[in-house]
């Protein structure tokens, strides 16, 4: 781990809004197994907020939490503008609603059935007409009096979002909303989270996949066990977008560290099988300083230019620290 | 939030719906009545009519009967909780307001209806049955004495208890199978007392049968409590072999 990681700084507001969800130090234990530790971060009002980590970072363990099913270990949170305490799970699970990583819906009922149910728990009025208006949002009404058990698993996760729309949620979870669909099912999830924040509904999205969250989210955080980075997704790609520069020399150089600690941009430097790689701040500033440098050392320069990572490279790089660190 | 008998209802109706179509469910809500009603009828169309075996006889065959309401609702409770979690659908259904008393009664009553509804058909076409074929020496029997009146009592009472344990063991379970087989074990006992009674071991009185019953009665409202208790959402999700 770098210093350039805000662990538990808590992030601005994004929308200036009241804050929809607020977490401070929250950790949650099984016993010796940290599923989570420490974790802080805000989600505000009508912000879609992504929560992007690899398998078993916890991402599942803290929207449990956050909708009341587990308890923390330490640490607090509001949900819904409620505190997170045992006493008020009931009132913030009404306020709120998930959709949990598989659709968990009764396949031997049909559509309209299972929302009857849920619509009852959440002791909603206008029952028909909230049924009506969620399977329009997921454009499901054709598919109302088919049995669950007969739909496709793509159906089946719209079924599941049209559920969890139904109680008009003050925070939304969706917990790895596009897992295990097609191409085309998982364009239509996420035109379908996109118009949801085009209705200011907040939404509290988790994957693991970097694209979808640069995709769908207005500000992301990265989780593996603890929060390693937070902001919009612009933002990230600039903080972990390390620049460098490759160079091949026709030969190694004598004494590297005095020539490169003379290059003011060098932040840092390694040597590989073919040359050097160089973590600079500004590559255009520092690469005719270094080419400079290395003539007047006398190395013979193969090639000089800036290596381009891609924010997978790095976010790769960055979880894979992680399984090193936990390994130890 | 206080309880909300809304909320009972949408677990109630919704179980009522997915019974009706789990087949196995019906299976077994069909086949026990038909099991429970032949051995009774034959026990008390070929008894022989001696003063003192008509009692044991109709002791036994109105016995076999509430084997119904003791059996049905572990098969069925069984589903309850282990059955949500096979099919995910714990995680959606406990994210929701439901307090966990109300999950629980709902989860009961669902359970107790269809259990009423066939354990006292059965006994009105055993009444019928006995009516038209049984020797008038038997059919007067039943009608003597605390018979009847410890059916009726006893069937939702010994319904209740099974319902309970059913569902206590179900919340623990990781398997349908098994947790209906610790169910249907778990709710013999009160059944052998009744068993004692019907055959003369305890003498039957209705004194007696009801004292029983009032006691059972305490039991089920208590479990209520204490099964709501057993009922923490964490470790209904999290209780899995992983
Ligand atoms: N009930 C539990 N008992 C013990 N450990 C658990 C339990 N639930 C989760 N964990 C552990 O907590 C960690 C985080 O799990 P979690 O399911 O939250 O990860 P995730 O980010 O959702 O992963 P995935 O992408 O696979 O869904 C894992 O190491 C997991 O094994
Ligand atoms: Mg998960």
């Amino acid at each position: 781990m770098t210093d350039m990681e805000a662990r538990h700084s808590v992030p601005d507001r994004t929308q200036g809004g009241e804050a929809a969800i607020i977490v401070e130090h929250l950790t949650k234990r099984f016993g010796d197994r940290v599923a989570f530790n420490d974790v802080s971060f805000e989600v505000g009002a009508g912000e879609v907020f992504g929560f992007l980590g690899p398998n078993g970072a916890g991402k599942t363990t803290t929207v449990r939490t956050l909708v009341t099913l587990i308890a923390p270990s330490t640490g607090t949170a509001t949900v819904a503008g409620i505190p997170l305490l045992p006493e008020n799970g009931s009132a913030i699970r009404s306020r709120i609603s998930l959709m949990p990583e598989s659709p968990g819906l009764y396949l031997r009922l049909t559509v309209t059935e299972n929302l009857q149910c849920f619509a009852g728990l959440y002791g909603l009025d206008d029952v028909p007409g909230r049924i009506g208006r969620a399977l329009r949002a997921v454009n499901l009404e054709d598919r109302a009096r088919d049995l669950c058990g007969s739909l496709s698993k793509g159906l089946r996760q719209r079924v599941a979002l049209a559920r969890a729309l139904l109680n008009d949620p003050a925070v939304l979870f969706l917990d790895e909303p596009t897992s295990g669909l097609d191409p085309v099912a998982i364009r239509e999830v996420h035109d379908l989270i996109e118009s949801l924040r085009k209705r200011g509904v907040t939404i509290f999205l988790t994957t693991h996949r970097l694209e979808e969250a640069e995709r769908l989210c207005d500000r992301v955080a990265i989780l593996n066990t603890t929060l390693r980075m937070i902001g919009r997704p612009d933002e990230l790609r600039a903080r972990l977008f390390r620049r460098s520069l490759d160079v091949r020399l026709r030969a190694p150089l004598g004494d590297p560290r005095t020539l490169f600690g003379a290059v003011s941009d060098v932040e840092q430097w390694e040597q590989t099988s073919s040359g050097y790689v160089l973590t600079v701040a500004n590559p255009d500033r520092a690469a005719p300083v270094l080419a400079r440098a290395l003539v007047g050392a006398g190395a013979d320069i193969l090639s000089l230019g800036e290596s381009h990572h891609s924010l997978e490279d790095v976010y790769l790089e960055l979880i894979d620290e992680d399984v090193e660190a936990k390994s130890r | 939030m206080s309880f909300s008998w809304t909320r009972v209802g949408a677990i109630v109706h919704k179980e009522l719906r997915d019974y009706r179509r789990n087949r196995f469910v019906i299976a077994t809500m069909a086949a026990v009545p038909v099991v429970f009603t032949t051995l009774p009828t034959i026990q008390l169309i070929a008894a022989d009519t001696t003063n003192k075996a008509v009692s044991l006889h109709i002791g036994l065959s109105l016995l076999y009967l509430l084997v119904i309401p003791v059996t049905m609702p572990s098969v069925v409770c069984a589903y309850s909780v282990v059955g949500e979690r096979e099919q995910g659908t714990l995680e959606p259904l406990l994210s929701t307001p439901v307090r966990r008393e109300e999950f629980v009664i709902a989860k009961a009553l669902a359970a107790l209806a269809p259990t009423l509804v066939i354990a006292y058909a059965v006994f009105g076409i055993f009444l019928a049955i006995a009516a038209l074929l049984a020797h008038p020496v038997i059919l007067s029997a039943i009608f003597t004495g605390s018979h009847v009146l410890v059916q009726l009592l006893f069937t939702p009472l010994l319904a209740g208890w099974a319902i309970w344990v059913g569902i206590a063991v179900s919340s623990r379970s990781t398997d349908v199978r098994v947790a209906q087989q610790l169910g249907v074990l778990g709710s013999l006992p009160p059944l052998a007392i009744v068993a004692l009674m019907s055959l003369n071991v305890i003498s039957e009185s209705a004194g007696l049968a009801i004292a029983f019953a009032a006691a059972l009665l305490v039991f089920d409202l208590l479990a209520w409590r204490v099964v709501a208790r057993m009922f923490d959402r964490e470790r209904l999700l999290v209780n899995r072999r992983s």
